[in-house]
């Protein structure tokens, strides 16, 4: 009689014992969580999926007015639509990823507490759902550009356009790897949670979404440390760069990024998979 | 050959009472810190055992202690205890939804939990679209759903609603379609919790059945956890017994029932007696006996055709009394009255002094499974009560299986056999 057990349930862990083919076998569940995120969305709405749309397009249109108008920021020469749209449509990737997977064990404390399945595979779902909302939002801003270009706006595209994909990943990359370590973190102690939701906000005005990172230069010198140990600073600014050919593109400030977002996932994976073991019992 | 397809070895799981603040924080850190050190938690060795009622002096509780025991392929265990016992953190940790604290379990075979059914269903999503994902939750693949699809929408009896979101189905739509899901995992292990709590009769039944086909014709592995003695009784082979987190008793389910009831019944102390509402100022009971037994709850054993009552006491006078009993449903419906007083006029006399009457009643042909609730009372027809006990105490009865019978075992709640003139 052979003694080979498929499961073994025990209280030890290794720091790094993550069953990634055990997310490879639940890859249908995985498609499902998609579909059903972008699904659910607009479930009972008559625009349906133009919503994706809408919520970059209007806030495009405030910031040229308040941002671009009032207070006069300067985008450093490029179209205030393109600029703005650029920066949202990357911002808004991240900080869904981040908003949405920070909140996965108490928005799941539900069915975490009755079924198991591999926990990493909400977040998992959560990063590739609003990827293709971010598509969708991608897709106007390329409409909105190929408008600005056709009229004679002169960018200056460059070889760093093949970096976008990686720009994205990288963008999903950190929300993901910020959400599970905030996600894990509140489940016994929820002052994080506080944090989070004015936190991002604050986020986001640390990091060029509104303004180029040469404004900051000139403006506030001393601080733009600050935006250079972001990590996000880098990616939107070699996005804007690979698509306009203005603000910056500095490898060393790109690989800084690289290595943080790379840190950050794997911490995140490591902490998301020792506190989901438990987490019902303290949530 | 036995084949164990589960085996828990000294499964314990510590909980803190008590609510999570600062003071947590400063325990968390003793134990991050004993960890680094590469000490033992400070916190495994107190703890004490799970006994809800007893107030305790120590924060950490032991919910589950040193479990062990091994499940075997083919077997339907029905798992019994009282509420707190930890039936429940057991099922949680064999399903994996939260790890023990000591010990280990090790399984063969895919396992799926029935702890709730209907679980992650979204409300918006329609009964098609649930089916998909509460199928994937529970682990099957997408082709395996898509090939049982007719069978579980037929299973649930929803065919009407598959394209309505679940938001607008009944409660017990929704139990039907999960259940169905679940039925349909074909898992070699499955644990189920108190399901069978929710639905109509109807549901009921085909959920039982479902059950029994799993573990009967399939050979696979069934925990169960239910109060439903009934159900555990007809489903079940074997038994395990917790109580407050460790385990009791295991053996064979009848054995294992039995013993729950007799723990059961002298740890509650409630007796008959206890019941009685009215007594006659001049009448005092010392006790009574039902089923030969003083507590308010017994079996009915399968061969057993005669129902005992015994009462004794003191009566500072005469008295002209008959026994009545009024045998009920668990819902007050009443099966059968015993009153000889009213129907022939048969009243005894007892003069005044200590007394004992004691009566034989001779059940009906037929007795199938259930409880019977009894009300007993003392009384001189038309004129006084000398006793009233209402609902004094419950008989569960197993059913009689004898002859072609043991189809009459299927039925609950039932209790004469009719016959041709």
């Amino acid at each position: 009689m052979t003694k080979d057990w498929d499961i073994i349930i025990t209280n030890k862990s290794n720091l790094l014992s993550i069953d990634f083919g055990e997310i490879w076998r639940y890859r249908d569940l995985l498609t499902m969580y998609v579909k059903r995120d972008i699904v659910t969305f607009y479930k009972q709405t008559i625009l349906g999926p133009l919503w994706f749309i809408i919520q970059p397009l209007f806030t495009t249109i405030m910031f040229m007015f308040v941002f671009g108008g009032i207070a006069g920021i300067s985008t450093d020469g490029i179209p205030q639509a393109v600029f703005y749209l650029a920066g949202l449509v990357c911002w808004n990737y991240f900080q869904d990823c981040l908003s949405k997977c920070s909140d996965t064990f108490n928005a799941n404390q539900a069915i975490f507490g009755k079924v198991y399945f591999p926990r990493l595979v909400v977040p998992l779902s959560i990063v590739i759902s609003n990827l293709i909302k971010m598509g969708i939002q991608f897709a106007l801003f390329l409409v909105v550009y190929i408008y600005y270009f056709a009229s004679g706006i002169d960018f200056q595209v460059n070889a760093s356009l093949l970096l976008v994909p990686v720009l994205i990943i990288m963008l999903g990359a950190l929300g993901l790897g910020f959400g599970m370590i905030i996600s894990s973190m509140t489940t016994k102690y929820r002052d994080l949670r506080f944090l989070i939701t004015f936190g991002v906000q604050l986020w986001m005005y640390a990091t060029p979404v509104i303004y180029p990172l040469s404004v900051m230069k000139e403006t506030y010198p001393k601080y733009v440390w600050v935006l250079v140990a972001n990590p996000l600073t880098a990616i939107l600014e070699t996005f804007k760069y690979a698509f306009t050919g203005v603000g910056e593109f500095n490898w060393l400030y790109l690989s800084y990024s690289f290595i943080f977002t790379a840190v950050i996932l794997l911490l995140g994976i490591v902490i998301f998979n020792r506190v989901q073991r438990n987490f019902m019992d303290v949530i | 050959m036995s084949n164990t397809v589960i085996e828990f070895n000294h499964v314990g799981k510590q909980y803190i009472l008590g609510s999570i603040g600062t003071g947590t924080l400063s325990q968390d850190l003793n134990r991050w810190w004993a960890n680094i050190r590469g000490k033992e938690d400070p916190y495994l060795k107190i703890g004490e055992t799970n006994d809800r009622t007893q107030k305790g002096d120590s924060r950490f509780v032991w919910a589950l202690r040193d479990i062990n025991f091994k499940v075997e392929q083919g077997d339907v265990v029905g798992i019994v205890g009282k509420n707190g016992a930890g039936k429940s953190t057991l099922l949680k940790i064999l399903s994996r939804v939260t790890s023990p604290t000591t010990g280990n379990i090790k399984i063969k075979g895919r396992i799926a939990s029935l702890l709730e059914v209907g679980t992650g269903f979204h409300p918006e999503m329609t009964g098609r679209e649930n089916i998909f994902m509460n199928g994937s939750i529970m682990g099957m693949t997408k082709a395996e759903i898509k090939s049982k699809f007719d069978e579980i929408v037929d299973f649930a009896g929803v065919a009407k609603y598959v394209d309505t979101p679940v938001k607008r189905y009944s409660s017990g739509m929704m139990v039907r379609l999960g259940f169905a899901i679940a039925a349909h995992l074909e898992p070699e292990i499955l644990v189920v919790d108190e399901v069978l709590a929710v639905g109509d009769a109807e549901f009921q039944k085909k959920a039982i059945g479902k059950m029994q086909d799993v573990s009967k014709g399939e050979g696979r592995t069934v925990l169960f956890v239910s109060h439903n003695m009934a159900a555990v009784r007809s489903l079940c082979t074997r038994g395990v017994m917790l109580k407050n987190g460790m385990v009791d008793f295991i053996g064979n389910i009848p054995d294992t029932l039995d013993h729950y009831l007799k723990i059961d019944n002298s740890a509650q102390k409630e007796k008959i007696i206890d019941n009685v509402t009215f007594t006659k100022s001049t009448l005092k009971i010392n006790n009574i006996e039902i089923n030969g037994t003083d507590l308010s709850e017994s079996t009915i054993q399968s061969r057993q055709r005669e129902l005992t009552i015994k009462i004794e006491g003191h009566s500072q006078e005469d008295m002209n009394y008959d026994v009545m009993l009024i045998l009920r449903n668990k819902d007050g419906m009443p099966y059968a009255t015993y009153a000889k007083g009213h129907y022939i006029g048969d009243i005894q006399h007892q003069s005044a002094g200590d007394f004992t009457i004691e009566r034989t009643i001779l059940l009906p042909e037929i007795l199938t499974r259930g409880a019977i609730y009894v009300d007993l009372f003392l009384h001189h027809p038309m004129v006084e009560y000398q006793l009233k006990a209402p609902n004094c105490c419950v008989l569960e009865t197993m059913g009689y299986q004898q002859g072609f019978g043991s189809a009459m075992n299927q039925i609950d709640n039932g209790f004469m056999g009719l016959n041709d003139k």
